[in-house]
């Protein structure tokens, strides 16, 4: 699935406390506004979580929106990141059918994509990619076919990017905005 | 020490006066160090009744009223007072218990998520898990009611978290409290400060637009001198009303829905609007689109989400209102004398927009008649109390024609004399906000306007006031109907009425007022009204409760449909309306 035309990534630091997630999510919520992928993990500091947050919504209301969290109490920053100035990371993890003689095409699938095949059965092997969401988007394309018994993604996770990096990959969009891999 | 008495010692550290309340069972630990404190206890005969006296109490005094309840329907039932006080961001701390930690989750008796339940109608609210953690919560609750745009927050308390031992603490500073996420704004961005200014030398319709963050912030001095300096008029809003005198020269009163003509004309004939801890609220723009299409806008509000929510400003300042207003007035001053890019010489002169002004307000004043030997007009019972009572007397409005009519007739004069619930328009708001507000100026005149749809709502907090000899003064306007929907029945839904008939003498206000330990009188025709109201001012030992039979043909005018422009404002009835 794609993610959606309009979507914004919202990036809050919040405290690492009960209830937080519940408030930040209850402002979309509220508003009719569905989330379409959601990451939290605390971060190097153990007091704080980062909520990484895609949305798919018009910007106006947006913005309100991200006024709205700046005012939680628990919320110590936010911002919202346009996706050309954040490096975007998200993990698949999938089950795909691959009996023995489509097992050779599964592996070299995973190869070119630079992935990892972390358990393998009788006629079924799980395989992990992490990189850019557009690369998550073609690897799922093309293993489809093979037949996905289960698949899992965790939601894009996304930090700001660091102004001296930015200036030289903006010359070199060909790279996809995240110059790695 | 006991998280029990840990709290009570928490709440006088914080030099709460005063706790609305009722016990129950998982806030019983609690109730048993009251007896040992300095802080006085009014038991409410409702919760509801609770969480509205604090609000009536902070409102009057500019202090976080306090209010303790139970777990369960004790919490559920304080839930609106809740939403009322973070419509009109008033600061409330309110105490729950709850079921103990190892009970909570399990559907145990009286066991409700009131942290989830009121997620969205408090500032912040917090669940005690450890006894230990119990004078930093209060300290923060307190904090965080009362500071940036105030409003009301909740601290849940488990059973067993209260009957814990812990080590007694204050928090000296706010470095104790933990509260990294909050930063309340303060000062402007000085250079918005100094745009704003421009634009208010260049303006020749300008409007200062009063909200009731000019009050939170107290900024009625400043405020004050703002128009002074500049000569801008002012409109107040319903929750303003008090925040600039109404006999200033330079007060148009209260604009919006059922503001006179001139504040909402003004407005929309503005070239700019300045606009000072107010929201745009719905009630205020009419039709949002065609909402003072002319106007710029300066927008100051402590709250940044509020920059930008409805009209998009041409200068935000996110500060608060006293501090902003001061900073504005050294930017004029500046620009007037220091430079020459735009001297105060050079700004449009405002006569003939204030010639304008006057020609409207003689053109178009608010109006009704009350005929000798006729029906008991609301207007006259409100304007004869307001005659006969002190310039400074507080007025508690609940919901309805009546409190439209309060806040018109009403001569307000000085800060926080007037208490209303405003945006959330919670009826039965005035019985107990009267009580409230009582307790916080006990030295004050305080008369309730109520409606009789509104009274039955709330009225046993009456018991309350006879119990702890609060000497309140409460008129009902009894005009047999729930008076607002049935004006809208009647002009909107072609005099098709549903469901808004009350009947006058069901139930007999005088026998019920009598049996609550009150003083209870009956108004029938215009020359009994002054009589009634001498004779209740005289009484200062027993709430007052006086039954104005009122006519339930009158209509709150002027009028802006719902929906529609303001420049659609109906001055008033047309003839022969209503059955006439």
């Amino acid at each position: 699935m794609k993610p959606p035309v309009r979507h914004h990534i919202v990036s809050a630091r919040v405290e690492n406390k009960a209830g937080v997630l519940a408030r930040v999510s209850g402002l979309f919520s509220r508003r009719g506004f569905n989330i379409y992928s959601l990451a939290v993990a605390p971060t190097h500091d153990e007091r704080f979580s980062r909520i990484t947050i895609v949305v798919d919504v018009e910007s106006a209301p947006l913005e309100q929106i991200v006024r709205q969290l700046d005012k939680l109490v628990n919320v110590v920053e936010i911002a919202e990141l346009a996706p050309e100035e954040a490096t975007e990371r998200e993990l698949l993890l999938a089950t795909v059918r691959a009996a023995p003689a489509d097992r050779g095409q599964v592996i070299a699938l995973v190869g070119v994509f630079e992935g990892t095949i972390v358990d393998v059965g009788l006629d079924a092997m799980t395989v992990l990619l992490a990189g850019s969401p557009s690369k998550i988007d073609d690897f799922e394309a093309l293993i489809r076919p093979f037949g996905i018994v289960e698949l899992q993604r965790t939601g894009r996770v996304a930090l700001p990017k660091l102004a001296r990096r930015a200036a030289r990959l903006r010359a070199v969009p060909s790279v996809g905005g995240d110059g790695a891999s | 020490m006991t998280g029990a008495q840990a709290l009570i010692k928490s709440l006088e550290m914080e030099d709460v006066e005063v706790i609305f309340g009722l016990p129950g069972g998982a806030i019983l630990p609690v109730y048993d160090p009251i007896l040992d404190s300095s802080i006085r206890h009014i038991l409410v005969r409702h919760e509801q009744g609770a969480g509205h006296m604090a609000e009536g109490y902070a409102h009057v005094t500019g202090r976080p009223g306090v209010a303790m309840v139970t777990s369960g329907p004790g919490a559920t039932n304080i839930v609106t007072p809740l939403s009322d006080a973070a419509m009109d961001s008033i600061p409330i701390v309110v105490i729950t218990g709850q079921v103990a930690t190892g009970s909570i989750g399990t559907d145990a008796f009286q066991e409700c998520p009131i942290t989830g339940v009121t997620m969205d109608v408090t500032k912040h609210n917090w669940l005690v898990t450890d006894a230990q953690d119990i004078p930093r919560v209060v300290a923060e609750a307190f904090e965080v009611a009362t500071t940036g745009r105030p409003g009301p927050v909740l601290v849940d308390v488990p059973k067993d978290v209260s009957n814990a031992q812990m080590d007694w603490y204050w928090p000296s500073s706010a470095s104790d409290l933990d509260l990294p996420g909050y930063h309340p704004a303060s000062e402007g961005d000085p250079r918005a400060v100094r745009e704003a200014a421009k634009l208010i030398l260049s303006a020749s319709r300008p409007v200062i637009y009063a909200g009731g963050g000019i009050l939170k912030a107290h900024a009625a001095d400043e405020l004050k001198e703002l128009a002074e300096r500049t000569g801008i008029p002012v409109v107040t809003t319903l929750m303003a009303r008090g925040a600039f005198p109404d006999s200033h020269p330079l007060a148009l009163g209260m604009p919006g829905m059922h503001g006179n003509y001139t504040a909402v004309t003004a407005m929309q004939r503005a070239d700019l609007l300045v606009a000072l801890g107010a929201r745009f609220d719905d009630r205020v723009t009419g039709k949002v689109a065609a909402f003072a299409p002319e106007a710029k806008v300066v927008h100051v509000d402590v709250d940044p989400a509020e920059l930008g929510k409805v009209r998009q400003p041409e200068v935000q300042i996110a500060g608060d209102a006293r501090r902003v207003i001061a900073e504005l007035l050294r930017a004029l001053e500046a620009l007037g004398s220091a430079t020459a890019e735009l001297p105060a010489s050079s700004r449009p002169d405002l006569g003939p927009w204030m010639a304008q002004i006057r020609a409207w307000q003689k053109q178009f004043p608010l109006a009704y008649r009350q005929e000798e030997g006729g029906a008991l007009k609301p207007q006259y019972v409100i304007e004869t109390l307001r005659d006969m009572t002190p310039d400074d007397t507080i007025v508690v409005a609940g919901v309805g024609q009546h409190q439209m009519w309060a806040s018109q007739y009403w001569r307000f004069d000085y800060p926080y004399t007037w208490v209303n619930s405003g945006g959330a328009g919670t009826m039965g708001f005035a019985v107990p906000a009267s009580i409230g507000a009582k307790v916080g100026r006990p030295g004050k005149m305080v008369w309730a306007i109520d409606g009789d749809g509104c009274f039955q709502m709330t009225a046993q907090e009456i018991v309350t006031a006879s119990a702890e000899r609060i000497p309140v003064k409460i008129a009902i306007l009894n005009n047999a109907y729930l008076g607002m929907v049935r004006q809208w029945q009647e002009l909107f839904y072609e005099e098709r009425y549903s469901e808004v008939y009350l009947s006058p003498d069901l139930p007999d206000y005088v026998k019920w007022a009598e049996a609550m330990g009150a003083v209870g009188m009956r108004v029938e025709t215009a020359e009994e009204v002054e009589p009634a109201i001498e004779k209740a001012n005289g009484i200062d030992d027993k709430p007052v409760v006086v039954d104005f039979r009122t006519d339930a043909f009158e209509k709150v005018y002027p009028m802006v449909p719902a929906l529609a422009s303001n420049d659609d404002i109906i001055v008033g009835p047309t003839y022969g309306e209503g059955g006439r």
